[in-house]
């Protein structure tokens, strides 16, 4: 196409050179500055609506980025480090962070049962990426949920996709569940630690087992336990 | 299975063109583990006829079904499947499944079986299993996804302590690899099951005291939500 034009044009100017050469006596020059086009970049935007589907298990603050390379996680793998400090603490900055992400976005708040909350990510003339949501279940020890690596292409302007998602494990912290290691509001304990590694592979979640089904040293009751799924997750491509 | 697989080919070749909805299929079939803390016994995928069936929910198991659920054996589901004409992967992992693992296998399906189950004990559990029920196989190739869940053949009492697993041996049968995470002295959970049929399984209790205590399995550990196994199912 490019090169098309530039033939064209070239052709162009070489008429106007002839047509100012056989009337050199006309001095208003007939030929136009032809602009060369500035690419203009359309932005495309979606939306990710999570919805707490859990009794009593607030979400950290959901992390989305979008990106064409890479998994936020894969079952039966290592957690990355950004994965644990977020899965562990409810910190998505790592995540956000990641090199591989050409956009990112954060929840403002965290999200309280039966809350949703809405995060807006904007990115520049690509509509073939992939995006990924990730969020912790903060009365745990490392209880995670989301949607790993979508295929954009599948949304064309007022599209939507929702899905309904399980608990993860990342297998980054034994789930003791005792005092001063779970960072919600039920203990108000530590986040991140880069020890204590449980099994150290991603899985699914077993559930929480708390004080009232036989676990004395947990600083959870029963209104923390959780079954699947614990998320609707909706992304519509809104422009 | 080879020698089935020669007999099974001209007929493929010829459900091609004449009957596409019960034709021969290859399949690659994956299994994953996707619980934090149970193991999968050998895993059974079968391909069979749509009026067959491995187990039936809200039905008692048959003793096949009850010796793979309570031991892990899969010698009774397989000579059924042989009676059948059905075609079988088994024991793809060769052992057991642990946790977040995969195992990947070939199946290649003779013409009219055209569903797929797949099953499995979980360990510990008593009788529990995983189970995909006659499945549909589909006609165009691609790559299928399917979660699973876990049942209990509610053919033994979920006592979560150390026995056997010959069917009406109580107790859970204790493999090598997992004697050290299983703990002992449980004074069993319960003594009695009390649906007969075949649903989907409660979980384990399971208790903190490795050593007594009501269970001998690890609370924070031994335990699961469904679901608890993705199979994935490529059509060439």
């Amino acid at each position: 196409m490019k090169s098309r034009k530039k033939i064209k044009l070239l052709s162009l100017v070489v008429t106007s050179a002839m047509l100012l050469a056989a009337c050199s006596d006309n001095d208003t020059d007939p030929v136009q500055p032809v602009p060369v086009p500035t690419p203009t970049s359309v932005d495309v935007t979606y939306e990710v609506t999570v919805t707490n589907l859990t009794n009593a298990q607030p979400l950290s603050p959901l992390g989305v980025i979008i990106h064409d390379e890479g998994h936020l996680w894969t079952i039966g793998e290592t957690a990355s480090l950004a994965l644990e400090t977020m899965a562990e603490g409810g910190d998505n900055s790592q995540l956000l962070a990641l090199p591989v992400g050409l956009a990112n976005a954060s929840g403002m708040a965290p999200i309280g049962p039966g809350n949703s909350d809405t995060v807006s990510i904007t990115i520049q003339d690509r509509v073939d990426s992939y995006i990924s949501v990730a969020t912790m279940l903060v009365n745990t020890n490392d209880a995670f949920t989301g949607l790993d690596k979508y295929n954009l292409a599948e949304l064309a302007v007022g599209d939507s996709q929702t899905w309904r998602f399980a608990a993860l494990d990342a297998g980054t912290e034994e789930n003791s569940e005792a005092m001063s290691t779970i960072p919600g509001p039920a203990d108000g304990g530590e986040g991140f630690n880069a020890n204590r590694e449980a099994r150290n592979i991603v899985t699914y979640h077993a559930g929480v087992v708390t004080n009232a089904d036989g676990l004395d040293t947990s600083v959870l009751d029963a209104s923390h336990k959780f079954d699947n799924p614990v998320i609707r997750l909706t992304v519509t491509r809104i422009e | 299975m080879k020698s089935q697989f020669k007999k099974v080919l001209p007929l493929a070749l010829s459900a091609t063109f004449m009957a596409p909805l019960t034709q021969a299929a290859d399949l690659d079939i994956t299994i994953q583990n996707l619980t934090s803390g149970m193991s999968f016994t050998p895993i059974l995928a079968v391909a069979h006829t749509p009026d067959a069936s491995l187990f039936e929910v809200g039905e008692a198991a048959s003793a096949e079904l009850q010796a793979m659920a309570e031991g892990g054996s899969l010698d009774g589901l397989a000579s059924i499947g042989a009676t059948i004409n059905a075609d079988a992967l088994a024991n793809p992992a060769g052992g057991l499944l642990l946790p977040g693992m995969s195992t990947t296998g070939d199946l290649m399906t003779a013409d009219g079986n055209t569903v797929l189950s797949v099953v499995a004990m979980i360990l510990p559990t008593n009788d529990g299993f995983i189970g995909l029920d006659n499945w549909t196989i589909p006609t165009e190739a691609g790559t299928y996804t399917v979660y699973v869940n876990a049942y209990d053949a509610g053919t033994e009492a979920n006592d979560e302590i150390r026995g056997g697993g010959a069917p009406g041996t109580p107790g859970m049968p204790v493999p090598p690899p997992l004697a050290d995470a299983i703990g002992e002295n449980g004074s069993g959970v319960t003594t009695t099951s009390n649906n007969m049929t075949v649903h989907i399984h409660p979980g384990n209790i399971g208790d903190a005291d490795q050593a007594a205590g009501v269970s001998d399995v690890q609370n924070t550990v031994h335990r699961w939500l469904n679901p608890v196994a993705k199979v994935t199912i490529v059509v060439n």
